[in-house]
């Protein structure tokens, strides 16, 4: 962290904004990420449009779905950001120049961003296709969005950087992610049922303290361990 | 650790202390009230499938400090990069999955003569699912990476994720399910939820046997271990040295 006056390196905070601007480039030149959660997005919405039919449900089964198809479509793209570092033989060069951490902060901005956008598209077409579901207080849902999809890259980042050096990276990712992801979703969920009950906004502040000291407690493990993930 | 102590006496003594545990969990009576040393008293609603206690819960309780002994030896792992601790950690973690399926069965067997289901997502079901979810991804993330150094590495940090996230579902999980767990042991306060939930009041001679087999299972766990580690050993030692001969 701190600059040695040897080894003319950029900052801190500019190698992770380097890395974050480097991610952010080739994926506004493939649009790769992008275009394959949104197709999972539109793909898990139709599904469940599909299983319902014409019957609907109760508010609180859609809270779930919401969450089923935020969770799949995070599965679907969230690896990438590490996963083509280890596919095009990137990954060397980057340990070279940029300290570990300032990676996994370029790298979880990245992934921030992602989410956010991505899920923000999802919860309008969410509005959109499926009746029936409607927010009471919009205070609790936004907050839970904004929470949830933090938590959501958080964790995926970390575990991201794990199953890049698996063999079998596609279908690891899920497996490793849902227990870890698991308490997450059972508070993003019950919180989004609050929502839609109508709820006050101090009854869901149990869930938000959960999922602040979730975030915390991921975010200060990540920066403890990604040194012996990410060095070979 | 040290293979060099006179294995024999010790396992012979635990195998008398397991078989009298078995013994005696089975055979002792249940009365409601207890006025001899041999008997135990009846716990409301469960009457004989109490007994489940002295062999459900060791294996609960070794589930999980397979889990916490295979993330300390992980942690160890990752401070001094020696290959043996890695062959500990994964050693208790394949016990630690082991006991785990054995608790899960005896709950769901016990839960279908009690609550009328093998599985109806009580918390408890819930957690030693989400356990299990754990352990199965452990071993999935191990299966998947070849170099031992790397593999070792990575499964020791995600056996500290998941040490992290595991408190928070005792925080989440009560707050969207309710319990029909009967009470833990120590705990004195009874339920706090709205169904009545059978209370454990074990008398002097029930407590002992509990904690005879809790020390029991314990004991079997660490010869397993042990066990598990030396052949765990051999291995490494015999890759180690094909890699020498290559």
């Amino acid at each position: 962290m701190t600059p040695h006056p040897a080894a003319a390196r950029p900052s801190w905070i500019r190698s992770a904004l380097s890395v974050f601007r480097k991610d952010w480039q080739s994926e506004l030149r493939t649009r790769y990420a992008v275009s394959a959660l949104l197709m999972f997005v539109l793909t898990t919405i139709a599904i469940v449009l599909f299983a319902l039919g014409t019957e609907g449900a109760p508010a609180h089964a859609l809270a779930g779905m919401l969450w089923v198809v935020i969770f799949f479509s995070g599965m679907s793209g969230l690896a990438r950001t590490f996963v083509t570092e280890e596919e095009r033989g990137t990954a060397m060069t980057l340990q070279l120049t940029a300290s570990p951490s300032a990676v996994y902060t370029g790298k979880l901005l990245f992934n921030l961003v992602l989410v956010y956008a991505v899920n923000a598209v999802a919860v309008l077409l969410f509005f959109f296709f499926i009746q029936g579901f409607e927010v009471r207080t919009a205070s609790i849902f936004l907050v839970t969005l904004f929470l949830g999809s933090t938590g959501l890259a958080v964790m995926s980042t970390l575990i991201a950087a794990i199953i890049a050096k698996a063999n079998t990276k596609g279908t690891l990712f899920p497996v490793l992610s849902f227990p870890l992801l698991l308490p997450l979703l059972l508070a993003v969920i019950n919180a989004t049922r609050l929502s839609a009950e109508g709820a006050f906004f101090t009854e869901a502040l149990g869930e938000f303290q959960v999922l602040i000291s979730y975030i915390g407690a991921v975010l200060t493990v990540s920066y403890l361990v990604f040194d012996y993930v990410w060095k070979d | 650790m040290s293979g060099k102590i006179r294995a024999l006496p010790w396992k012979g003594l635990l195998g008398v202390w397991t078989t009298l545990v078995i013994v005696l969990s089975l055979a002792l009576p249940m009365v409601a009230r207890p006025e001899h040393w041999y008997e135990f008293p009846i716990v409301p609603g469960l009457e004989d499938k109490a007994r489940i206690i002295f062999f459900h819960v060791p294996t609960a309780w070794l589930s999980v400090l397979a889990f916490v002994s295979s993330m300390v030896y992980g942690i160890r792992y990752l401070r001094r990069k020696d290959l043996h601790d890695d062959v500990r950690s994964a050693s208790a973690a394949g016990l630690g999955l082991l006991f785990c399926l054995l608790a899960t069965v005896t709950g769901a067997i016990w839960a279908k003569f009690s609550w009328g289901a093998f599985w109806n997502w009580d918390p408890r079901q819930t957690s030693i699912f989400v356990l299990l979810l754990i352990y199965g991804a452990y071993f999935a993330l191990r299966s998947a990476v070849e170099v031992e150094e790397k593999r070792a590495t990575l499964a020791a940090v995600y056996s500290v994720i998941a040490g992290v996230v595991m408190p928070f579902f005792m925080f989440v999980i009560p707050r969207v399910l309710e319990s029909l767990h009967p009470e833990p042991l120590l705990n004195l306060e009874g339920s706090a939820g709205s169904i009545p939930v059978p209370k454990l009041q074990m008398n002097t001679t029930m407590l002992a046997v509990f904690l005879a087999s809790l020390a029991g299972f314990t004991g079997v766990y660490y010869w397993m271990w042990t066990l598990r580690v030396r052949a765990g050993t051999v291995e490494l030692r015999r890759a180690t040295e094909g890699e020498d001969r290559d």
